[in-house]
């Protein structure tokens, strides 16, 4: 056994298995996702990188490969890399090569796609990757490496011809490729969004992948647990959390009916159909996996210094792997809780501003279950959020000295919500403070003693339970403004219980 | 190392370059002298010099992230074939 098949053997517990006609079939599964660098300016050339545009405004003459024109880095680009690579926890390479990387497409002006191929700029690294039963996957990193986007085809605007748009010919991206780690569809969507968590916490892309900020190329193969593995599939640039679990799906069970009719996987390039909801065969591997990468002489090696990289260390924010260990120490919350909250950086902000000063469980709470849950029935996000920080800070100081009680406090927030008022507003406006004078409380109790002798008596000869009716009707009687601990006490003392 | 017909032609392929049939053999002996020259070089003991990556002693030129070029659809088309509403028309290229 090789290291790496030891590390495979550790690794594999817990994997999700598929039952098949001979046996249950394990899932293994790489990514190769392409993030756009969040730059003003593409990777070799001074023309803006902002998405859509006239067609072919965006390009420069170097992006159109005019003949006579050079490359020049964008040294924003380089650290962007750099930033990222560290944010993996990887190692950085201060030599690294361009290359070219040669095939022919219509929307490859240079006929070559700069990239870097023996020497990357970003080596080994790790994604922490939680899962719902608690536990946590390690999808280890096998490199980062920067290269140029390519234009856009256009298929559909012609009977007999494309067209062709080169605005994205020549931005920035960085291509992440991980190790076969991956073991479902569930956990390659998982490790999508923690990737994407951690490039919005570092700011070097926008993750937006609707925009094709973010694709990804997925490697599919099977196996039965414990053997060595199969013959991989790519699929490419599938650019939805849905159409990746569904291409996931649909490729593995694909792949192990024909193993069990005693067939063999080619290895091959496959495209997600999302119209049929499947994968079919898009190219040899033989032909156009010839790409003849030769060292490109209009660029020297790209060599960095060591206190250029710790420059870019210290300047790293915190982590939401950090960020939600500390949210479990400092704050007392549950991973659960934490991962919730982490997930955007401004979810997290915003919790901290709530937090700060007050009781670190109560307000996750208020906002994972109030906040999040209102926001999500009108579709919008934190940023758009119509109660502040400060506001819900109030709230829970308003129910924290007792001048609501939670119910009143519910009742406060769904006012505020609606109407983007403070809490102490709204309170004074509608009277909704909570009674706590006990002199109110008495007379309320009295009259509903007064009003039901007959369930006194029940409760005299011994029937505890009635006290919540009792409870339930002296809030009703204040308009729900009791308190309702002090009604159960001053009630207990009423009976002699 | 030394090339036959059928890789010629297989190179020739991937660079796009029509080769015909009787220029083959030509080809792969010019190709076979170069590989002959190059593996001489090979005989040469470099492990102790640093690769060259340039005839003068330089460092990679970098800019800054600034927009400073761009806008000019109109020439960056001005040598195409076929253009429609600003877009490049090929022959259809489908996968």
């Amino acid at each position: 056994m090789s290291i790496e098949e030891i590390y495979d053997a550790k690794h594999d517990a817990g994997g999700e298995l598929i039952a098949g006609a001979t046996g249950d079939w394990e899932i293994i599964i790489g990514m190769e996702v392409h993030a756009q660098i969040a730059s003003r300016a593409k990777l070799f050339s001074g023309a803006p990188t902002d998405f859509g545009g006239e067609p072919n405004d965006h390009v420069s003459l170097v992006d159109a490969a005019m003949p006579g024109m050079l490359p020049v880095i964008n040294n924003f680009c380089v650290e962007q890399a750099v930033r990222t690579g560290l944010g993996l926890k990887a190692e950085i390479n201060l030599y690294s090569v361009f290359d070219r990387k040669n095939y022919f497409y219509p929307d490859l002006p240079q006929g070559y796609q700069i990239s870097q191929f023996k020497y990357p700029i970003v080596g080994r690294g790790e994604v922490r990757v939680d899962l719902p039963d608690g536990g946590t996957r390690v999808v280890r990193i096998e490199r980062l490496h920067l290269e140029q986007d390519a234009g856009k085809s256009l298929h559909d605007q012609h009977p007999s011809m494309s067209y062709v748009d080169l605005n994205r010919s020549g931005v920035a991206l960085m291509e992440i490729v991980s190790q076969p780690d991956i073991r479902s569809a569930e956990e390659a969507t998982l490790y999508l969004e923690k990737l994407r968590t951690i490039l919005r916490y570092l700011g070097t892309c926008d993750g937006n992948m609707q925009e094709g900020s973010m694709r990804a190329d997925i490697n599919v193969s099977v196996r039965k647990p414990g053997t060595s593995l199969g013959t991989r599939c790519e699929i490419k640039n599938v650019n939805s959390m849905r159409f990746i679990r569904q291409a996931i799906d649909y490729e593995a069970r694909r792949q192990i009916d024909i193993l069990e009719d005693g067939g063999e996987i080619h290895q091959e390039t496959r495209l997600y159909d999302p119209g049929k909801g499947e994968t079919r065969a898009m190219r040899s591997k033989e032909e156009s996996h010839d790409y003849r990468y030769f060292p490109d002489p209009d660029l020297l090696p790209l060599e960095l210094t060591q206190p250029w990289v710790d420059d870019i260390a210290r300047g790293l924010p915190e982590l939401p792997d950090e960020k939600k260990a500390r949210f479990i120490d400092a704050f007392g919350l549950s991973p659960y809780d934490a991962s919730v909250l982490v997930a955007e950086r401004e979810t997290a902000d915003f919790y901290e501003a709530v937090a700060r000063g007050r009781d670190p469980k109560i307000a996750a709470n208020w906002v994972i279950t109030n906040l999040f849950g209102a926001l999500n029935e009108i579709g919008k996000t934190i940023a758009e959020s119509p109660v502040s920080a400060e506001q819900l800070g109030s709230l829970l100081d308003l129910l924290a000295d007792k001048t609501l009680s939670s119910r009143l406090a519910k009742d406060v927030f769904e006012i505020m919500f609606e109407t983007g008022d403070d809490p102490q507003k709204i309170v004074e406006d509608r009277g909704l403070k909570q009674v706590t004078d006990t002199g109110a409380i008495e007379a309320a109790i009295d009259r509903v003693m007064a009003e039901n002798p007959d369930k006194v008596e029940e409760v005299k000869a011994g029937k505890d339970k009635l006290l919540g009716w009792f409870v339930g009707q002296v809030m009703k009687a204040t308009q729900g403004k009791a308190n309702p601990q002090i009604v159960n006490e001053m009630l207990r003392g009423k009976f002699d219980l | 190392m030394t090339v036959d017909n059928e890789t010629v032609r297989r190179i020739a392929r991937l660079a796009r370059i029509a080769v015909k049939d009787e220029e083959l053999p030509p080809l792969a002996g010019e190709l076979n002298a170069i590989l002959g020259w190059v593996e001489q070089l090979n005989e040469v003991d470099i492990a102790q010099v640093a690769p060259m990556t340039s005839a003068v002693q330089t460092t990679l030129k970098q800019r800054d992230d600034a927009v400073t070029a761009g806008h000019i659809p109109d020439d960056i088309l001005k040598n195409a074939p076929e253009t429609e509403l600003g877009f490049f028309v090929v022959p259809k290229v489908v996968e």
